[in-house]
Parts: structure tokens; sequence; C-alpha cells
């Protein structure tokens, strides 16, 4: 194998899984540091210049950092009762905007420029129109954000219960956003593309996520019309206080977290029988784990494999639903059907049902004529690396522009879709991305002393505390996950490996006294001979079986052999650089961040 | 050395050996010698072999001197017995503790200090005694502990790190060893596993005096152009005589192999060691051979490593002393007092029955058949009966892949945790 390119941001990058896996890509080990030093203000600003959204995040992010965490390859299962789990570090994003000092934060916050006379339209006003109005704001840009609902926020304030995340977060972090200056909003619902290209906005960014969600089409769907709600418009009209009740028995179709959002609102407004029922297998539902875990914390049983097929009704009022149960069937691909038991239809019965089945794009109000390009699947043409659709000023991001996503994935395109804005608007090439940010710095104190705690710890994954249910279930608007106190966030945040102090190996230094290999409690570290990377993974220390994660192969050593070193469960606790006597190791950090609109462009 | 304990948290793939235990499990405390220092190495060695061999960690005595080296037996076998000794009396406290409980698997850890200078007195002698050990040198040639003064081991013309040059004529341990009757002779390079691994675990298995001799380089004060104990020289000096590449057991001698690149040592045991040639031809059980090859690499400037000498019948102190089958610590008071009887029996066998011998021991010498014999046990264990391997721990050969020792199982090694509640019936006074 060839010797690894550590100059290449990408290498050590990918070392840091949560950070890798994270679409925004926010620094994760380094804002836990700090939540462990107690330095929440400066935890929650690394996040909220990465992700915008930390309050928010921190409650209901779909947190792909989690499986990717190291931690979780680490764990002995003797130790943690044979469950290795990843750090919380969804919860411990929420500690960190709990914490933080307000006043410290308000003082920290960018305040818009000059205005550069340029304007932008972002068309919704979800979290990628948010992210794209907060980074170009700071850059002079004038921004307008429609939005059909009365307050910012789009999904975030209409689909999440206030049970889940109270909507005082959401009004500090949109708040966050429109203190900058220069963003302008506008309660107006946008009925033309064309109408508003015709304002003469210099660029156009539509965030106006998937709002359509998918009906049901079963006979008995019309005749029973007015109990059968669909589940994205009857969140959001309990979100708006529209609706304050539900009949006692409940069925919420679908197996998403909207489906998870609704039966347990359903069980805040009178619902006391509530059920999910999934056509899928339990284990295939897209919902979080943690999520259905929730839902059945609170007495939602989630019945599988019954697809409806009729919906019942008497007198003009629903009497229940008919299901025809299914199995699953593989075919010599691996694809799943689902195909009738043959056993008999079972019948629900209930006062409403909430069908939460997916949701889909929906844009009427883009004209044919418009200059903008849609796939077959009803989506926008768009340069995947821009989010440049075929009409020159138009730009999508969020669940608009790629389908249904989430909240982190929505930030994500907005710090995209304003690099490219601004790089448009300044004349140069938006398909040139910027590079990260790459800060290197060894953390060596003394001869035996790092800047960082590098003593990992045995410590299982902590709970955070819930509000008991009787309390919780009562009022919708008590929210049911208490957060870590500080106590606990420490436990907690103790757990991370600080995957982004690297280990750094300089060949010409060392002098292969094995000191390194003998130490390493992971069995990391071979020196041998060179070879094909499948050949080598099989001779070292401890076979490298994980074909996602890399080698580092380090070279220049005295008797011609190579470093091999598996990245895939080292514990970056820094024993090979203290063992090493000539400093042929050293931990070093590697703060990557991601280069957003204000540092991208302009190029020397 | 490290502020933090090495972390509990191990690789997925961690195996468990037929003893039950991981690699891992065989570790010590935390090393607090210097960075980069060999005798780490060498504690991984030792605990790599000792892992392979499936050997119970309680069934390991661990003992050693004064000196850097004596430290390190902390950093290994953590759950073994350890005796740190007075300065260089290692060995007579190993030869005792052997004497009095010859079922551990004994292993010394030294240093060129420690063996060479204060204790060549008692190096020379365990070894001559053939104490059934494994005794390890871990060898500098400086004195680490008190900031690198020469040792008895540095080579003469080697130079300090302050600068000077060494006068004196080195000790070579290994040819001492050979010298005295040491029947397992090898040396090594800490810096060299592949080679280090195997040499220590045929030590372990070798029923007798087992000396190795591991260049172990200091790096805090003999790493330096000029030394001849550094990293770099040793790695360009190293003559590298053989590579003992596997040990199996009579019983299964399955693998095929191209003789002109293999030797076999046959032990007396039945083991089979199979030795890599390394270049030239060298026989390892020629011990003037041996004594030649090292002493010309050392005119030569070489380290000659590898199995320098191995007797394939070693005969260790127990059974020079004739002493019984049974560890003496686990004879009961019926044993060592066996009452009037016997020694109305003894007596009886010290008496002239014939006037014209003067002399009890040539009546001692006449009298034949167990019934006069005076020691109990003595009828027991004739001199020249093979010691009954049933009950030694090497017995079931705990390389063979295929069984699983005796003495690595529960049940096997019940009699050796303390004295046993009722002696041996083969062991009790034998005439009514």
């Amino acid at each position: 194998m060839k010797p690894t390119d550590i100059a290449n941001p990408d290498y050590f990058h990918k070392v840091v899984d949560c950070q890798w896996a994270c679409p925004a890509h926010t620094p994760v080990p380094e804002y836990i540091r700090l939540i462990a030093h107690g330095r929440y203000s400066d935890a929650y600003m690394i996040n909220w210049k990465s992700n915008v959204f930390p309050g928010i995040l921190g409650r209901t992010c779909d947190r792909p950092c989690e499986p990717a965490c190291r931690r979780s390859r680490v764990e002995d299962e003797n130790l943690v009762k044979g469950k290795k789990e990843p750090v919380a570090i969804c919860r411990l994003k929420r500690v960190a905007a709990d914490y933080k000092d307000d006043d410290d934060i308000d003082a920290k916050m960018p305040k818009a420029p000059e205005k550069n006379g340029k304007r932008i339209a972002c068309i919704g006003g979800g979290p990628a129109s948010l992210t794209v109005a907060r980074d170009l704001a700071v850059l002079g840009y004038e921004i307008v954000i429609y939005d059909q609902d009365p307050k910012l926020g789009g999904f975030i304030r209409t689909q999440i219960p206030h049970f889940r995340l109270p909507e005082s977060v959401i009004d500090e972090e949109v708040g966050y956003i429109t203190g900058i200056g220069n963003i302008e909003f506008r309660h107006q619902r946008v009925d033309s593309m064309k109408a508003i290209l015709a304002e003469g906005y210099d660029a156009v960014f539509v965030g106006s996520g998937a709002p359509r969600g998918r009906d049901l089409d079963v006979p008995g769907r019309k005749e029973a019309a007015a109990n059968i709600h669909i589940g994205l418009d009857w969140l959001s009209s309990v979100s708006f206080g529209h609706i304050d009740k539900v009949g006692s028995r409940v069925i919420v179709l679908g197996g998403g977290n909207t489906a998870m959002d609704c039966c347990r609102t359903a069980r805040r407004l009178g619902g006391d029988d509530v059920k999910v029922i999934v056509r899928s297998g339990f284990e295939e539902m897209k919902a979080s784990p943690w999520e259905k875990e929730d839902a059945m914390g609170e007495d939602i049983p989630i019945l599988n494999m019954l697809v409806p097929k009729e919906v019942t009704h008497k007198n003009g009022k629903i009497t229940g639903v008919l299901f025809e149960k299914v199995k699953a069937e593989y075919d010599a691909k691996g694809r799943r059907s689902l195909v009738p038991s043959g056993e008999p239809d079972e019948h629900h019965e209930c006062d409403d049902v909430l069908v939460a089945i997916g949701q889909e794009n929906s844009f009427p109000w883009i004209e044919k004529d418009a200059g903008i390009e849609f796939d077959k699947w009803g989506l926008p043409k768009l340069n995947e690396k821009t989010f440049g659709s075929t009409h020159p000023k138009v730009f999508f991001g969020g669940d608009a522009a790629f389908g249904p996503k989430n909240i982190i994935w929505a930030a994500a395109h907005g710090h995209d879709g304003a690099i490219s804005i601004h790089k448009m608007l300044i004349g140069e090439n938006p398909e040139e991305r910027p590079a990260p940010g790459v800060n290197v710095a060894s953390q060596k104190m003394g001869i035996h002393e790092w800047s960082y705690d590098n003593a990992p710890t045995i410590d299982h994954r902590l709970k955070v505390p819930h509000r008991p249910k009787k309390e919780a279930l009562k009022d919708i608007m008590a929210e049911v996950e208490l957060g870590f106190d500080p106590q606990l966030a420490f436990k907690e945040a103790q757990r991370c490996l600080n995957c982004d102090v690297q280990t750094v190996f300089t060949g010409q230094l060392c002098i292969e006294c094995d000191a390194c290999v003998d130490i390493c409690p992971m069995d990391c570290i071979s020196f041998t001979d060179n070879g094909e990377e499948k050949d080598l993974r099989t001779r070292l220390m401890a076979p490298a079986m994980n074909p996602t994660q890399d080698l580092y192969i380090g070279n220049d050593l005295k008797t011609g052999r190579i470093m091999a070193k598996d990245e895939d469960v080292c514990l970056h606790c820094g024993l090979c650089a203290e063992r090493c006597p000539t400093g042929a190791w050293d931990m070093r950090k590697y703060y990557m961040e991601m280069t957003q609109a204000e540092h991208a462009c302009r190029k020397q | 050395m490290t502020y933090i304990a090495k972390p509990r948290l191990h690789h997925p793939s961690l195996v468990k050996n037929k003893a039950g235990y991981t690699r891992r499990d065989y570790e010590g405390a935390v090393s607090t010698l210097c960075a980069g220092c060999g005798h780490d190495s060498i504690s991984a060695a030792i605990i790599q072999a000792s892992y392979e061999l499936d050997v119970l960690p309680h069934q390991i005595a661990k003992l050693s001197g004064i000196g850097c080296s004596s430290k390190a037996p902390t950093y290994f076998l953590g759950a073994s017995h350890g005796f740190n000794t007075v300065h260089g009396r290692m060995p007579s406290v190993m030869t005792g503790a052997n004497l009095a409980n010859k079922n551990l698997v004994y292993m010394g850890v030294s240093g060129d200090g420690d063996s060479a200078s204060i204790g060549l007195g008692q190096f020379a002698h365990i070894m001559r005694r053939g104490v059934n050990m494994t005794y390890i040198v871990m060898n500098n040639g400086v004195y680490g502990l008190t900031k690198g003064q020469f040792s008895a081991t540095a080579d003469k013309g080697s130079i300090s790190k302050k600068g000077v040059a060494n006068s004196d004529e080195p000790i070579d341990l290994v040819s001492l060893a050979i010298l005295m009757g040491a029947t397992f002779v090898g040396r090594s390079f800490s810096g060299d596993k592949h080679q280090l691994v195997p040499l220590i675990k045929a030590a372990m298995a070798h029923k007798g005096a087992a000396f190795l001799d591991v260049i172990s380089p200091c790096v805090a004060f003999n790493n330096h152009p000029g030394s001849t104990k550094s990293y770099d020289y040793v790695r360009e000096h190293n003559e590298a005589l053989n590579r003992i590449d596997f040990i199996e057991s009579r019983e299964e001698i399955t693998t095929s192999y191209d003789p002109g690149t293999l030797t076999t040592v046959r032990q007396h045991d039945g083991s089979i060691l199979r030795l890599r040639k390394l270049g030239e031809e060298y026989d390892a059980s020629d011990k003037v051979a041996a004594m030649k090859r090292v002493q010309e690499g050392m005119a030569a400037g070489e380290v000659v490593t590898g199995l320098l000498y191995v007797d394939p019948s070693p005969k260790d102190l127990h059974h020079h002393l004739n002493t019984v089958d049974v560890a003496l610590n686990m004879l009961g008071d019926a044993d060592l007092c066996p009452g009037p009887s016997a020694l109305d029996r003894i007596n009886a066998g010290l008496r002239l029955s014939d006037t014209s011998s003067p002399c009890w021991a040539a009546s001692l010498a006449a009298s034949s058949g167990p019934p006069s014999c005076p020691w109990p046990w003595a009828s027991c264990s004739p001199n020249s009966a093979a010691p009954s391997r049933a009950r030694s721990p090497w017995a079931a050969r705990p390389w063979a892949a295929s069984a699983v020792p005796r003495w690595a199982l529960p049940s096997a090694y019940g009699w050796s945790c303390g004295r046993a509640a009722r002696a041996p019936a083969w062991c009790s006074p034998g005439s009514p």
C-alpha cells in the first residue's frame, strides 16, 4: 500500500466518524469536550455555526452521527452488559443549548453589515431557508423569506409536537437568525414562481419542503372523511391550536417519525386507546428506534404486517379500519414484497384515523414555463454540487431538493446553497467548492500530559431523564425529556473518545522499538512488510476486518518495513505517543470545519 | 512511563486461549519504565508466550532481583506469583522455591547488573544445579537506574553516552550459561518478537535450566552511535542462526517441511523443536560447537542470536537430588513424621548386623529391597525411573493443539493449591 496522505483533509476527517457522518460536518468531539469543561456557550457557538439550530437539533435530530460513533464498536460487551452504545451526541448538544449563557451568546452573534444591494428571496421559512438567510445576511445581502404560516420555522414549528420541542426554543433560535438584520419575513403564501422572479431578486432559494402528506386510498375513505386526518396537516393544526381534542380510540397508520408524533400527540388530546398500525415489519419501520421506544413507553402498541383494506363506517361515522394480514417474502435478489398471509382480516375499531404514510414534494406554484425543469418523480433537476436548478437564479435545498430528509440535511443544504448563491453573485464558479478549514495542533503539554482527557472511561451510555409519564401525558405543552443536567452531561461527555485528536506518525523519527505496539490496548498498530491492502488487513496484530475504515500506512522506516495502523477501533488514548521515546507518534487535534459562504469565496 | 492505566477496552476479535484467558489477562500494571525501553517489549513477549502456552497465570512464579529489568515483572503476569529479591540473589530464592514446589513454572527475570555483576556467583550456580526454570536477562549493557554507567556485559570499546570508551572485557552470559551446564541457551533481541516469543515458549517448555540473553536497548542511556547495544547496532549486527518455527508433540508430526530448511531437535519428553535455518549450517545440540560459534561471533563483532544450545535430554535439580514425585510442599505430616514404626525400621537399617563391617553406610548399601529401605519415599521413586509425568504441569504438552493440557483444567490443579488433605497412598510408609 502507498503511504497515507494525511495532508488530504478527508483522511483524518473520516476518522472522526461522527463528524464525517453528519451532513453539516459539525465538529462533534470539540463541542463535547467543551461541554465537559462546562464551556456551554462555546460549545453552543460551534454548533450554531455549523448546524444553526443546536437547541432544536439537540432534541429532534435524526442523529446520523450516533450509529457511526466509534464508541459503539469498541465497548466491551462484558462491561456494558452486551449492549455497545454510541455517545449520546444529540442530547449533549441540547446541554450546550440549555446551559449556555444567553448574554454571552447575544454578544457573540454576528450583525449584518451594510447592505450590498443584492436581494435574495427564500421560499419557505424552514431550516434550509433560514440557514441560507443566516449565511448570506452576514455578507450584506438583503433576504426576504416567504412562508404561509404566521411564524418562521417551517416543519420545525408545525410538525414537531411541543412536548418534544418547546416553542420557546424555536423562537429563540429563529430569533438569532432574524436578529442578524437584513432579513425580512413575509407572511405570504407564494403561488407563482414567475411573480417572485418578476420582483427582480438576484437569486431565489426554494426551501419549501415536502409539504403534502400522502393520502389513504381505500373504500370508505370518503364516507368517513370527517374522522380521517392527514397526519402532517393534523399536527400543524394542533401546533397552531386549531385542534385540541381527538377521539378516545385512535389508529395511526404509518411507521415513520410523523406517525410517532401523531400517536403521542393523540395520547395527549384525549386518546386513551391509541395504536400505530404499519404495513411493514417492526424492524423495517422508518421511525428512529428511540422514537418508537418513546411511543411504546406511552402505552402505544405498534402492530405490524397489517395493510389497511377498508374504512368501516355507519351513518357517516367511522367505526373502524379493516386490515389484511400480510407476510414478507423475498425474491432471488433479496427484494421484499408483502403478500397476503391467508389469515382472516383483522378489524380494529376506532373513532379517528391519522394517516402518516409518507409525504411528497409538491410544486404547484412553479409554472411549467418558469424555466425550472423537473424529473419524472416531480423533483427539480438539480446540480448535486451547487443545488442550482435549470434556472440560473434559482436554487433548491432541504426537502424541496431531493425529497423528504430531515433538519440536519436541510441545514447542510442551506450552507451549500448559500455558497452557490454567493459565488454566483460575485462572478465565481459555484461548481468550485471551498475546501474545509483545517487547523492542526499537537496536544502535547508536557512529557506525559495532553491537553485533552485521554483516559477512556468504561461507563455505559446514560439515559436522559424523562418527566413522569402521568404528568407528561396530561399536558401537551410539557416537554417529556428533561435533558441531562451538568453532572450527567459531564459523565456522558467523558464517554467520547476524542477521535478528532489524531495519531500522527513520522517514520523518520521511529526507531522501531515496538513500544507503541506493546502498549496499544486495541492492537491497532503493526510494523510489518508492505503488501496489498487485502493481504495486509489479515496479517496485522489484530485483523482489520472493517473495510469502511482506513489503514494508516507510514513509511520511511530504517528496516524498510511499514507502520500500519487500523483506524477502526483506535481509542485515541494517546498511549502510543506516550510510550514513544522519539516523538514519532504525536497526538494532534484536527479541527475541521466546513467553509461557509462568509469565507468561501474571493480567491486571492 | 504513562500517567493513565492501559484502558480495559480491547480489540473486538480478542480470543481466549484454552485456559480461558485472553492475552490481556496476562498483562500486569502499566509500565513505569522509560518510553521505548526494550524491557517493555520483552514483557510483551512474555505475555504473548504465556498466553500462547495456555498456562494458568497462578501456576507461574516470576522472580527478580534489583534493577530496571527486575522492576519489569510488575508489568506482566499480574495474576502470577512474584518475588522481588535482594540484588543479585534471585537465583537462590528461585532454587529454594523450586525445591519446595516444583509444580510451578518458574521464570527468573534479571538484568546484566543483577546477574553479571552483583549476582554473578548466584547466576553460575543456578545454572550448574539445573533448576527447572526460564532465566531471562534483559541485557542493555548499562546501569540504567543509576544513569548509565557501563555494566559488566558492555562490550570493550563500546562508547558511553558521555563519549567514554569501555576499557573492560565483557562478561558473555550466554557462554557462561553453556559452560555452567544450562541445558537451553538462547539469545534474542527485544526488537524482534518473531524470534523472541517462540524462544520464550520453548524455554518455558524446557524441563531444565533454560537461559535467554535478550539484548534490550536502553533508550535513555545506551541507544546512541558507538553503543553496541543500541537498536541500530543490534539490527545491523544481528546474526540470527535459526528461528524456532514451531514446537510439536510426538503424537502429531503432521507438518511437512523441506528438510533443507529446518533442523529437528527431538527432546527427551518426545516433543520436537523445529528450527528454521537462517543462513549457515548450525547444530544447536552440539555444545562445543555452540561455544565456538558464540565466541567466533563475539570476535567478529556479531550479535549471534537464536537457539544457541539445547540439550534434548535435560536433567533438573530434582532429578539430581532424587526427590519424590510429589512437590515437597505437598507432603503432609504423615509423610514427614512417619511415626515410631518407620523410625524403628530406619534404626534397624542402621544397626550393624555384621560386626565385621564398621560402617553403617555399608550396611545401608548392602541392604536391598523396599522392606529395609530407610526412607519411605526413596523406594517409591527409584533413581533410574523416569519421573512420573502424569502429574507434571508439562505432561500434556501444552503446545499440542489437540488436547487441553491437564494442568490447564481446574480439576487438575486442585492439588497444587494447598496441602493435600490426605497424602496419596503411594507416598505413605509402605510396610505394615
